[in-house]
């Protein structure tokens, strides 16, 4: 992850962007720019996923095994199977042509949006500690204590909702930051590397939600055998922005804000000076008077905390009926993409995150009406993280001309 | 071996310890303050709960030469004087970090095997262990992940870091089921789960060797990739054709005839299915060619300093590809272990996490193989206590015995083992000039 000072066999993956030369046409800046190679990633991604849905396909394979007979049967069975899915995914996530009301035919955006929020949020975390060149793969466990922590105060206690609202809200962020911060505080300690220490702490976190789950004093109903807690108290639960037949509710928002207070972070105050400086060069950092140790563990807990609000988005918002063991819903794994996908700027977080919710959301109805798994989301998005960590990778296939040399 | 790893090592990526925040030199706190805080915790459980009755250690399998009698012992008064035991070993790490000693290696191998013992005297109270399914068990369950930390070292070593562990053991363990059940037979099915592990190292070495990308991240979101990807095959494919594809022939328990009649070690180590026996010799080999061939000195040589190794007419890069091509099939051999043995079909995500178990074991056994496998195996044992104990009614609630390998693992990677220090090139692509 770290790497040393511009030594020239070592080369900063994430910053291969050539510096732009002005004397290169505009055409074949577009051409050979990354822009380019950005949109035909997500073209490639989705042309993979189109062959997955293909060769998965019965009546694809039926058709196939007499091709050379009927060539027409075969194509046809194959748009059927692809623009079917890819239509579903649309019905799904933007808007659903298939229904009369206005309303409802709009619905599915606010789906998008609800599943965005907590992408946002998960890939702002992520994005955070990328910027220090810490690799925060801990999101899991971070929504699974934060949810814990913020369903425990949303159900067991009775307060009114200017206060329960919040409090609910900030034990979760609090709760995500301290186990964020175990990753940041054991790196600064011991060297340890965050990468292990993060996955191993969302194993932990499962097993420590499950154990609070069979306590009744902690998170179980009373009665029930299943690890779930009862539904969260009406005052603490996040109230729906547009109206009571739309599942949105303020988590979206406070994701937008959060956006807006990480931006300012990153670019407008000491601290982010701070985390920019190490993750550019610890060592530098260290010379210059950074505690480097220190700012480590400050990076991972606010880490944690965003990750913490994604964990509360879904207990208090989207799945106000329980904490359970699933609340994190792949979101902590999903933020890595979403992440790498906005480069680690808030507002390419912002439009990455939306991006994803509307294959989420999409992804579902996929499941449903096409019962093609949705699963399948998330190979399309790996591959578009991979194919654009690698534009010279694109650029090949596409047989783009190169960039120039440096 | 000084040869090539007393170069002035710059500063690596990897997975290696932060050597910036956190300098290794000098008198170190760490193991003094873990091993005070286990033996408090012994000691406040012992407190906190009756032990009355005795232990008993059952030593003897069937069909031994000669039967091993069973160890009995008081439960109380033996889990006490571990704890003794585990206070003067700490007393002991204390005054070596006073005096700016080192701290060698038997004091925590001695202090873990005293807390092991006072802590099964006391979970066992009244009822009795049987030594070979706890160790036997452990070895089983330490198949996958001494395959995957041995192609962690390997590919380490190379200089390029193997995230995707995990990965190559899922999809390796997804196409053994498929294989070994389209022909019927476990070795065809451990040959498709070496292809596609070393399918997944090809991916990682064309994105970070050709391509340059971090390996950390090209690494994880491979392991997405092969989750999404298994994941998506398993319900759109698998599911469907359940009697036809995931239903594999497994290997079959092999005991060897004669080691396998010693008492303890036999049942532990010689009662297992081929695959197991394939394990010892790959173990074995790596160990050998990584120190003593021609072979191995160049891949160490392109993990340590490429350059120099690029000077003296080494292919750097080829010989990153190959080693790690080589590191992704016996990876996913592990992967193999999963459907051709220990739970017989395939199932969504069912490596859980033993990829990343596999890197802390790499970590923890200092990019050794012989030391890694003993981390894995230290693994697969926490894992294993957790079954057993189950079994015989232990008072831990179960989530805590289950997050044993996990916590086992931070506490491994943390340094509690010692210094260590990866190889000088590893993560850093190279780029010939």
């Amino acid at each position: 992850m770290k790497t040393p000072p511009a030594t020239p066999e070592v080369d900063r993956a994430e910053d291969s962007g050539v510096p732009p030369e002005r004397s290169r046409s505009v055409l074949r800046e577009i051409v050979s720019g990354d822009a380019l190679a950005g949109v035909l990633a997500v073209l490639l991604a989705v042309f993979v996923g189109s062959v997955m849905i293909a060769a998965t396909d019965e009546t694809v394979r039926e058709t196939a095994g007499y091709l050379t007979a009927r060539p027409s049967d075969f194509l046809t069975a194959l748009w059927d199977a692809v623009s079917g899915a890819y239509s579903a995914m649309f019905r799904g996530a933007i808007f659903n042509y298939n229904l009369a009301d206005p309303a409802q035919q709009w619905r599915p955006l606010t789906e998008t949006l609800k599943f965005a929020g907590p992408l946002i949020l998960g890939g702002l975390g992520v994005g955070l500690a990328f910027r220090a060149a810490l690799f925060n793969i801990g999101g899991r466990g971070q929504m699974l204590i934060a949810g814990g922590a913020a369903g425990y105060v949303g159900f067991q206690l009775d307060l009114p909702t200017i206060v329960h609202l919040p409090l609910a809200i900030v034990v979760g962020m609090v709760a995500g930051a301290l186990w964020g911060g175990i990753a940041g505080l054991l790196k600064a300690r011991t060297g340890a590397h965050e990468v292990i220490v993060t996955i191993m702490l969302n194993y932990v976190a499962y097993y420590l939600l499950f154990w609070a789950l069979t306590k009744d004093w902690l998170l179980k109903t009373p009665g029930s055998v299943n690890p779930k807690s009862p539904p969260m108290k009406e005052t603490a639960t996040l109230p729906r922005v547009l109206g009571e037949q739309f599942n949105l509710h303020l988590g979206f928002v406070l994701a937008l804000v959060a956006v807006g207070v990480v931006w300012w972070l990153l670019n407008r105050s000491t601290l982010g000076y701070r985390i920019r400086a190490v993750g550019e060069n610890p060592h530098a950092a260290r010379a210059s008077g950074i505690n480097v140790g220190r700012t480590y563990t400050v990076v991972m807990m606010v880490a944690g905390s965003l990750l913490g609000l994604a964990g509360v988005n879904q207990v208090l918002g989207t799945v106000s009926s329980g904490v359970s063991l699933d609340l994190d819903a792949s979101i902590g794994f999903d933020a890595i993409t979403v992440a790498l996908l906005g480069r680690s700027r808030p507002l390419g977080i912002l439009a990455a995150g939306l991006l994803f919710g509307a294959f989420k959301a999409g992804g579902f109805t996929m499941q449903a009406s096409e019962n093609i798994s949705v699963d399948l989301v998330l190979v399309v998005q790996s591959l578009i993280v991979l194919f654009l960590a690698a534009p010279p990778l694109v650029r090949a296939i596409f047989r783009l001309p190169a960039q120039e040399a440096k | 071996m000084s040869t090539v790893t007393d170069q002035p090592a710059p500063d690596s990526g990897g997975l290696a310890p932060d050597t910036v925040v956190a300098p290794t030199r000098g008198g170190s706190r760490k193991l003094p303050v873990v091993l005070g805080v286990l033996t408090a915790l012994l000691a406040v459980v012992l407190l906190r709960s009756s032990h009355a009755g005795s232990t008993t250690f059952q030593l003897a399998a069937e069909s031994d030469f000669f039967a091993l009698p069973d160890i009995v012992v008081p439960s109380g008064p033996t889990a006490w004087l571990m704890v003794v035991a585990c206070l003067a070993l700490t007393a002991e790490a204390v005054r070596r970090m006073l005096a700016h000693l080192r701290q060698p290696a038997w004091i925590p191998i001695a202090f873990a095997l005293a807390w092991m013992v006072g802590f099964l005297s006391w979970a066992a109270a009244d009822s009795s262990i049987r030594m070979v399914s706890l160790l036997g068990g452990a070895v089983a369950l330490a198949v996958p992940l001494v395959f995957g930390a041995l192609g962690g070292v390997l590919g380490e070593r190379a200089g390029v870091v193997n995230i995707a562990i995990e990965g190559q053991l899922l999809l390796g363990a997804f196409a053994a089921a498929i294989t070994a059940s389209l022909t019927g037979s476990p070795w065809a099915g451990l040959l498709a789960a070496m292809a596609a592990g070393a399918l997944v190292a090809l991916i990682l070495g064309l994105f970070a060797i050709t391509y340059f990308v971090d390996q950390v991240i090209v690494g994880v979101v491979l392991n997405v990739l092969v989750v999404g990807l298994t994941n998506f095959l398993f319900r759109q494919v698998l599911t469907p054709n359940a009697e036809g594809l995931n239903a594999p022939d497994g290997f079959d328990r092999l005991p060897i005839p004669v080691l396998g009649d010693i008492p303890l070690i036999g049942p532990i180590l010689f009662r297992q299915t081929p695959l197991v026996y394939v394990l010892y010799a790959v173990v074995a080999l790596v160990a050998y060619a990584l120190y003593r061939t021609r072979w191995g000195l160049r891949v160490r040589a392109v993990g340590e300093h490429p350059k120099a190794a690029d000077t003296v007419g080494i292919k750097v890069n080829r010989t990153r590809y190959r080693t790690l091509l080589l590191a992704g099939a016996i990876a996913g051999a592990g992967g193999a272990y999963y459907t051709l043995v220990s739970v017989g079909q395939f199932n969504r995500e069912m490596t859980g996490g033993a990829g990343y178990i596999a890197l802390a074991a790499v970590i923890a056994g200092k990019w050794d193989p012989i030391r890694a496998t003993l981390a894995a195996l230290l693994f697969g044992f926490a894992t294993n206590l957790q079954g057993v104990l189950s079994v015989i009614g232990s008072p831990v609630p179960s989530q805590f015995m289950l997050m044993l390998p996990y916590l086992v693992g931070i506490l491994a990677v943390a340094g509690l083992v010692g210094r260590s220090r990866p190889p000088a090139a590893d993560g850093v692509p190279y780029r010939q000039q």
